[in-house]
């Protein structure tokens, strides 16, 4: 299809002489997907393919005969839709994506609540060691959740917990952080105290970025430091709270690193806890690669209409605002 | 025994159903067996025995150089994580020549055509092993899968000088176990002899193998699921009774609160294996030497006969292309006294091999346990009753119903016969969803 017409030098050499000849304006048109090449390229290898040859995996099953030893005993064949009614109709994967939502239900206000809140902080006028503290805050976000995990599960766990021992000396009751509710908080806290420091950078970089005259404006209404904050700050710094809140969703859906490192130390974390530790469990636990990837389809579609569905709302919500 | 001649039959039928896919496979396998090699031969072994490359040195430098066979160690992760890579790169045609694989692995990975039958290579070492642990590798047929490396006898650990303080005595019988739980309990209500750990199912497992459970046999071509048997049934209840009224502990076991629990006296006893020393230095260090090995508890008095934790064989995979190479180096590793020696030394494991077991590595007990000078010697004569295990191909799924059910039910300190039943019924179903035979 392509013409060699369309890349002589005489060709080009024409084009800044008035109007561009059609051929260069073709090439013109052409540019754009030239240099898309090669992102669509890395797309396809490393992002389209291995989704579509999960969803392909879906849709198989290993049917085993007899007594399935020896060769020849397995074979792969095609499950249709066997495996996304077996996960639907697993209260597991039900059970654990109702876990997992009562626990967003506390990370997500909590750790967006907190980041907003230490970004106005910071950005109010009086505060001092801002620097300092930004990092402070935001140095948690630094350490692997892993190892964020394990930090905490330590000082979770009542014979080798400092806070316990201090509790023990104060005659204080003790509670058991890693059985019940108090495994929800225990988790959350986890999440909020590693995300809210890059959550709050991103909320706070929007609110640098709002013109002083703006303040100064308010101001002269007679607005003060707070009403600044709510009628000024909050409102102009919306795309970024949607944006984090978005972002939050996301993480909250695929919790794994958290509870899976907390499991060996509590009876009340199970193999299946959250969605995607089921998931891990089928594939790599059970060797049921069929079903898992049957059940991370769901999960992605799930995640997909949640978090875009919640945009939509949003910028609909939005463009309401403007018309108005 | 009754046992024997069921066996004896299962192995029968198992042969039969392996023999004709044997005869299936010939064609395409004896292409690219060893024997019409010809120059030097190089082999990648998958294991995650620590120290195992210097262990493989000695075969490169030996027998290795003059068979002009050279193996390469790739360091692996464990047990059930590394059993999932072997059936991936199974699956791609590209699995290493040899792997290490526990026994209760060795099903699963048979069923997925993963191992080769090394059993001409490697027939003559059979009489270095007790039968029980042999048998776990041919899986009761005519093939042999794998060559035992290691095995886990279990025991029973206890602190000596804690159970005189408390005037307790050593259980030779499970009543007598729950008694001094009881005991104790009464003597120092913070103390516990032990926990029930729902987090480690191999515990489990060789408890039930030492009460005469089989959880997975075979009639015809369809595998009997046998998680609820009597004498597993009697295994959970004991345990679950005990948690019940609070005797023993109910949290995991290898936490941070666990090693201190171990470390400070407040749990003062273990069911374990041969391989405690290790973990107890690790755990428990402050209390080197105040520890003492007993067989475990027996469900009848008079009897001696324990279960397994742990152990692991040498297999060859279907995908190597020098199979009596690859066994050739397995039954070396596994048998030459050399090679266990320095297996015993730098790796810390505990042989297969009867021999090895009374070879000089084993004369000193373990650092840990220095206060009992006849450790090894008395491991020697636990490990000789250790009973038959019965295996199956979804071992995996078993294990993860356990820690799930277990877990939740040692957390509520509720039924653990509903657990159980739990576990069979996930058991039976994950099979009978694979499409294998099942007998109700």
């Amino acid at each position: 299809m392509s013409s060699p017409a369309r890349w002589t030098p005489h060709g080009a050499g024409r084009a800044p002489h008035g109007r561009p000849s059609p051929p260069a304006r073709r090439r013109a048109r052409g540019a754009p997907y030239l240099f898309l090449v090669p992102a669509a390229l890395l797309f396809l290898l490393f992002f389209a393919l291995p989704i579509g040859y999960a969803v392909w995996l879906s849709f198989r099953k290993v049917r085993v005969s007899g007594l399935g030893l020896g060769a020849g005993a397995r074979e792969e064949v095609w499950a249709g839709l066997e495996n996304y009614t077996g996960a639907l109709s697993d209260s597991e994967l039900l059970n654990g994506a109702l876990r997992v939502l009562g626990y967003g239900g506390i990370v997500v206000p909590v750790m967006l609540g907190l980041a907003l809140l230490f970004a106005l902080m910071l950005d109010s006028e009086r505060v001092r060691l801002a620097p300092f503290t930004r990092l402070a805050i935001f140095l948690p976000y630094a350490v692997p959740g892993v190892v964020a995990a394990l930090l905490w599960g330590f000082l979770y766990l009542p014979d080798v917990s400092p806070f316990f021992f201090v509790l023990d000396r104060l005659g204080l009751p003790q509670p058991d952080l890693l059985d019940g509710g108090p495994l929800y908080l225990a988790l959350s806290n986890i999440a909020v105290w590693g995300g809210t420091g890059f959550n709050m950078i991103v909320i706070y970089t929007a609110l640098r970025a709002i013109p002083a005259e703006v303040y100064e404006a308010a101001r002269l209404d007679g607005a003060g430091p707070l009403q600044i904050a709510l009628r000024i700050k909050i409102p102009m710094v919306a795309p970024s709270l949607v944006l984090t809140f978005f972002f939050s969703i996301i993480a909250t859906l695929q919790v794994f690193s958290e509870p899976t490192t907390l499991k060996p130390l509590t009876n009340s974390v199970s193999t299946t806890w959250s969605p995607l530790m089921k998931v891990y469990q089928d594939a790599f636990g059970n060797g049921d690669i069929h079903a898992a990837a049957a059940q991370a389809t769901i999960i992605a579609l799930v995640t997909l209409v949640l978090s875009f569905g919640f945009l939509r709302a949003a910028s609909r919500r939005t463009k309401q605002e403007a018309a108005r | 025994m009754p046992y024997t001649k069921h066996r004896r039959l299962v192995g029968t039928a198992v042969a039969v159903t392996l023999g004709a896919s044997a005869l299936a496979a010939c064609g395409s396998s004896s292409d690219d067996d060893g024997e019409a090699r010809s120059g030097p031969v190089s082999l990648t072994y998958w294991t995650w025995t620590p120290g195992m490359d210097k262990v493989v040195d000695l075969w490169n430098k030996g027998p290795g150089k003059k068979e002009q066979i050279t193996v390469t160690v790739k360091k692996q992760a464990s047990g059930d994580t590394l059993v999932t890579k072997i059936l991936t790169a199974h699956k791609a045609g590209k699995a290493p020549d040899l792997v290490q694989a526990e026994y209760q692995a060795l099903p699963t990975l048979v069923s997925n055509d993963a191992l080769a039958d090394i059993g001409d290579a490697v027939g003559d070492a059979k009489s270095r092993f007790a039968e029980g642990v042999w048998q776990q590798t041919t899986l009761g047929t005519d093939a042999v899968y794998a060559v035992p490396q290691d095995i886990g006898p279990m025991m029973f650990y206890y602190r000596e000088d804690l159970f005189k303080e408390y005037g307790l005595t050593v259980p030779a019988t499970w009543d007598e176990f729950a008694e001094t739980a009881r005991k104790l309990k009464k003597a120092a209500p913070d103390k516990d002899l032990t926990t029930f750990s729902a987090n480690d199912s191999g515990l489990f497992a060789g408890l039930a193998q030492q009460a005469g459970a089989r959880w997975w046999t075979t009639s015809g071509d369809r595998w009997k699921v046998g998680i609820d048997d009597e004498a597993t049934k009697k295994v959970a209840e004991f345990w679950g009774g005990l948690v019940a009224e609070g005797a023993v502990d109910n949290q995991p076991m290898y936490t941070p609160a666990w090693n201190k629990a171990l470390n400070t006296g407040k749990q003062i006893a273990w069911v374990s294996a041969v391989w405690a020393p290790g973990t107890l230095t690790t755990a428990a260090p402050d209390t080197k030497g105040k520890w003492a090995m007993a067989p475990l508890p027996q469900w009848t008095g008079g009897e001696s006969s324990t279960g397994s934790w742990g152990g692991s064989s040498t297999a060859v995979t279907t995908d190597s292309a020098n199979k009596d190479a690859a066994a050739k180096f397995a039954a070396w590793l596994n048998t030459d006294g050399e090679a266990l020696n320095a297996l015993a030394k730098e790796s810390g494991i505990y042989p297969a091999s009867t021999s090895a077991q009374l070879s000089g590595a084993f004369t000193n007990p373990p650092e840990y346990f220095a206060n009992q000078p006849d450790f090894y010697d008395k491991a020697a004569d636990i490990a000789k009753t250790t009973a038959p295990s019965a295996w199956g191909p979804n071992v995996n799924v078993a294990y993860t119903t356990f820690k799930d059910a277990f877990g939740a039910a040692a957390k509520n300190k509720s039924d653990f016969t509903a657990a159980l039943d739990a576990m069979q019924r996930d058991t039976v179903a994950d099979l009978k969803k694979q499409g294998f035979g099942v007998a109700e």
